[in-house]
């Protein structure tokens, strides 16, 4: 082993049936030192992260950890767990019917018996010192997803770990959660615990870590020192090419001027839903992209589930092309022509176990009715058609969804809804946990399916991607519309400006 | 942040981490066990008005008691044992073979329920968790295997006249200032039969282990997530066996209870008991998803299911089918109940 390393992964091989996943990568992680594995969908991180944590056996290369003789033997994740890693999984890895401390807990305390009040007093202390807005005792389930996934990482900080894997822990956090997160990695590293940093935020990466990592396509590409390695030359090596010029895509497209003259599609009145939103107003026009923006939980998704009826609407009217039009569930949304891409895709998207040809005729199939078949054929010629033409990265048509890669997962959603061939379409933080070169390509997309004269709702976290792509923001502040941008105010500052809300005060 | 904001933040922690799931289902199984007693002592008076009524409930169940506990530990798992009765009934038949025609005794007896009920959870266990077939399939041949082993160790029902045993059987432990004068004045003693005693042990064993042992706790865990409950460092597998074993030598047990009970060997022991098992613990707040329910909810579904029979029985409805018509409607109404309050509160 190196010197100064805590671990050590040399020739790792992993084959899932029809994909090299990983081919011979290498990785060193040293003492006190936070280590950004970057890449792009599919390059393999996960899948590394995985093998680290037992979570899938390799099929070639050794591990080597700092005191532990020989090869490490990692074939479960309490191996990886014994062995001084501990994880933070992207997808919330914890039991929702079990109380917070418990979460934090299970599965790593000696002994046969369950201590409650010493599992309880040291876990308010973990979640004080952390500031996370969580009671032991409450049930996981009953919390917010960026609570729950908070806990996640109070329960990995709390271990005595060598090693601390965090894939994409900020993607659900807001920002003072990133910051406290952040404080908290320079803590550990400063006691000499390593970190593994997955994300796809870019700031962050520069913000935080020592060294770079870059996979592509289940290959090293090579390990840098952050000071080495200027942004621009990250992102040419994650995707393999020169970059195009990002700032520029809304540009080309000229979208902006349609627009503003088109009939409106879709107009609500005073809509409003039992996910407990304040009654919004909402249009939109033929060939325009607007967007809702707002900080995590400022009612943004919502608002969209409420259009699609994915929430009960409890008041509010609806007019498509100017008839008023009752919409209750997603099927009447959908027989409007009303895609929704939702931001939950575990959940709400895909169907795991089903192949990516029957995940991507899925909503076209719900559209014709059960009693009409889509013929196989068509089927195949659906699915192969979007395969090819969105770039999605499958062994075959067949594959089961589940073992694409996240973006990947999301192109074939994308493909679902473009295949009913909506008027509208609503993209729930469709670029959520992707890399950067298919999130330019959803934006092209976007702008693109603007162009044929659909319209498009857009919500995305980066304020800079929704400049890009939307005419008109609308921000949302405490699940209340505050206020609607469009032309010249669609800067940066004056968005930042709305979603604080600081002019009122 | 204002500090009326954070106090109320507070607040709303505090109201959430008052109950979880499992603790609301509970309370509803009692609160109706209750209503559902009290109403029938006021509006049918009569025999429930006296203890031994209540009481009778629990001698004529200990064995269910004791099976809808084992059931209720493999639901919270996230699986489903249906041949635990008929492996009570084997254990029945088995033990009354031994006892008549090979001279065993109690201790004899009790070996067989409990091996038996080991063997049959040793296998199904290994079959769920490690091969990973689907527990109800697995049950289900079980419950087959179980009913033919039965015949083949006995086709006519056999009664047992063991002195020992029968001493056993018919010992009445006295429960004091419980008993009533009968018709003709003289005081009768309210009483419970050992079974009972067993039973009432078992519930409170699997209840501490539950709540306090981490394998009680892997169980929830397990339910609630397999995937996450592995990656958070439970042994899904080694958990999962355990939790088939577990119910599988519960089902043994019950088997030696209910031979206690009624004292012979016949092929119609215990039949339908896995329903009842399954639909105590439903009443009893555990869910079929997995993750949520109590050993002592169960219990009060068993003393919920029974009583609703015997009301049924005492308004006059004799047959059999009034009490399953009953049995149904109480199930679905215990569902919406549970249903509701569970959507209402994780709305909140």
């Amino acid at each position: 082993m190196q010197e100064g390393a805590v671990l050590e992964m040399r020739g790792i091989c992993k084959y899932f049936p029809g994909v090299r996943a990983l081919q011979d990568v290498d990785f060193t992680l040293r003492e006190g030192e936070i280590h950004a594995l970057m890449g792009e969908n599919g390059a393999g991180k996960s899948t590394l992260i995985k093998v680290l944590t037992g979570v899938y056996p390799k099929d070639g290369g050794e591990v080597h950890i700092k005191g532990i003789e020989g090869a490490a033997v990692i074939r479960s994740p309490q191996d990886a767990q014994n062995a001084g890693i501990s994880t933070v999984y992207q997808a919330i890895t914890l039991c929702p019917n079990l109380t917070v401390a418990e979460n934090m807990y299970i599965g790593r305390t000696k002994g046969a018996m369950t201590n409650w009040r010493a599992m309880n007093s040291g876990a308010g202390k973990i979640l004080e010192s952390l500031g996370i807005p969580a009671s032991p005792q409450q049930q996981l389930g009953s919390c917010s997803i960026a609570v729950q996934q908070m806990v996640a990482i109070a329960r990995a900080v709390d271990m005595e770990c060598k090693v601390l894997i965090l894939d994409e822990p900020t993607s659900s956090l807001d920002e003072q959660e990133v910051v406290k997160l952040f404080g908290l990695m320079r803590d550990l590293q400063s006691k000499g615990v390593g970190i593994i940093f997955v994300t796809h935020f870019l700031e962050q990466v520069y913000e935080v870590c020592d060294r770079i990592t870059v996979l592509r396509d289940g290959q090293l590409v090579g390990e840098y020192v952050i000071e080495d390695l200027p942004r621009v030359q990250l992102v040419s090596k994650m995707l393999g090419k020169e970059l195009d010029d990002m700032a520029d895509i809304k540009g080309e497209s000229g979208g902006t001027a349609i627009s503003q003259e088109g009939a409106p599609v879709l107009e609500a009145q005073g809509l409003c839903s039992s996910a407990g939103i304040k009654p919004f107003d909402f249009s939109i026009r033929k060939g325009e992209v607007n967007g809702f923006t707002g900080l995590l939980g400022s009612g943004r998704s919502e608002c969209v589930r409420a259009i699609f009826g994915a929430d009960h609407v409890t008041s509010g009217t609806v007019k498509m092309d100017g008839k008023e039009v009752k919409i209750r569930k997603p099927l009447d949304a959908m027989k409007q022509g009303i895609g929704y891409l939702p931001e939950d895709r575990k959940g709400d998207g895909i169907v795991g176990d089903l192949s990516v040809r029957e995940n991507i005729i899925l909503a076209y199939q719900v559209m014709k009715g059960a009693f009409r078949p889509i013929s196989r054929a068509q089927a195949e010629a659906f699915a192969d058609n979007y395969i090819e033409l969105l770039e999605i990265k499958t062994a075959s048509a067949d594959t089961p969804i589940k073992s694409l890669s996240g973006g990947n997962q999301q192109k074939c959603i994308l493909a679902r809804w473009l295949l009913t061939d909506p008027k509208y379409l609503i993209l729930d933080e469709p670029t959520r946990g992707i890399d950067i070169g298919t999130k330019i390509e959803i934006q092209k997309l976007v702008l693109k399916l603007a162009e044929k004269g659909k319209s498009v709702t857009f919500i995305s976290s980066e304020i800079d991607e929704m400049l890009r792509t939307c005419s008109r923001l609308l921000v949302m502040r405490d699940r209340k519309l505050v206020g609607e941008l469009n032309g010249e105010d669609l800067t940066q500052t004056k968005i930042m400006a709305t979603i604080a809300g600081g002019d009122e005060e | 942040m204002p500090k009326g904001i954070a106090v109320d933040k507070q607040k709303r922690l505090k109201a959430h981490a008052a109950m979880s799931d499992t603790d609301l289902l509970l309370t509803i199984t009692i609160v109706v066990f209750f209503l559902l007693y009290l109403s029938a002592v006021f509006f049918l008076g009569g025999s429930f008005t006296k203890p031994q009524n209540f009481l009778n409930i629990l001698n004529n169940n200990a064995s269910l008691i004791v099976l809808s506990c084992g059931m209720s530990i493999v639901m919270i798992t996230g699986g489903i044992d249906i041949s635990v009765g008929a492996v009570t009934c084997l254990v029945c038949m088995t033990s009354a073979v031994n006892l008549e025609r090979q001279g065993g005794n109690i201790l004899t007896v009790i070996l067989i329920g409990l091996g038996i009920g080991l063997a049959f959870g040793v296998v199904q266990g290994f079959l769920v968790a490690h091969l990973g077939i689907q527990p109800f399939i697995i049950s289900l041949a079980g419950m087959f295997f179980a009913k033919g082993m039965t015949t083949i160790v006995s086709k006519e029902p056999v009664r047992v006249t063991n002195e020992g045993f029968l001493a056993v059987k018919d010992a009445r432990i006295t429960v004091p200032g419980l008993g009533a004068p009968n018709k003709l004045g003289v005081y009768i003693p309210a009483y419970v039969e050992v079974g009972v005693i067993v039973a009432l042990v078992v519930v409170v064993l699997l209840f501490c282990m539950l709540r306090w042992t981490k394998l009680g706790r892997a169980f929830y865990a397990v339910g609630g997530n397999n995937q996450s409950a592995n990656m958070l460092g439970i042994n899904v597998r080694r958990t999962k066996f355990l939790a088939h074993v577990l119910c599988s030598v519960l089902a043994g047990l019950g088997g030696i209870l209910y031979f206690l009970h009624v004292g012979s060997g016949d092929v119609a022991n215990g039949a339908g008991d896995e329903m009842n098992a399954i639909a105590s613990s439903i009443i009893g707040g555990t869910l079929l998803t997995g993750g949520v329910g109590n050993v002592v909810g169960t219990f009060f579904g068993v003393l919920s299911l029974n009583t609703i029979k015997r009301i049924v029985s005492s308004l006059g409805f004799d047959e059999a089918w009034w009490s399953n018509i009953t049995v149904a409607a109480m199930l679905c109404l215990f569902l919406v109940i549970q249903s509701i309050v569970l959507l209402r509160k994780n709305k909140k």
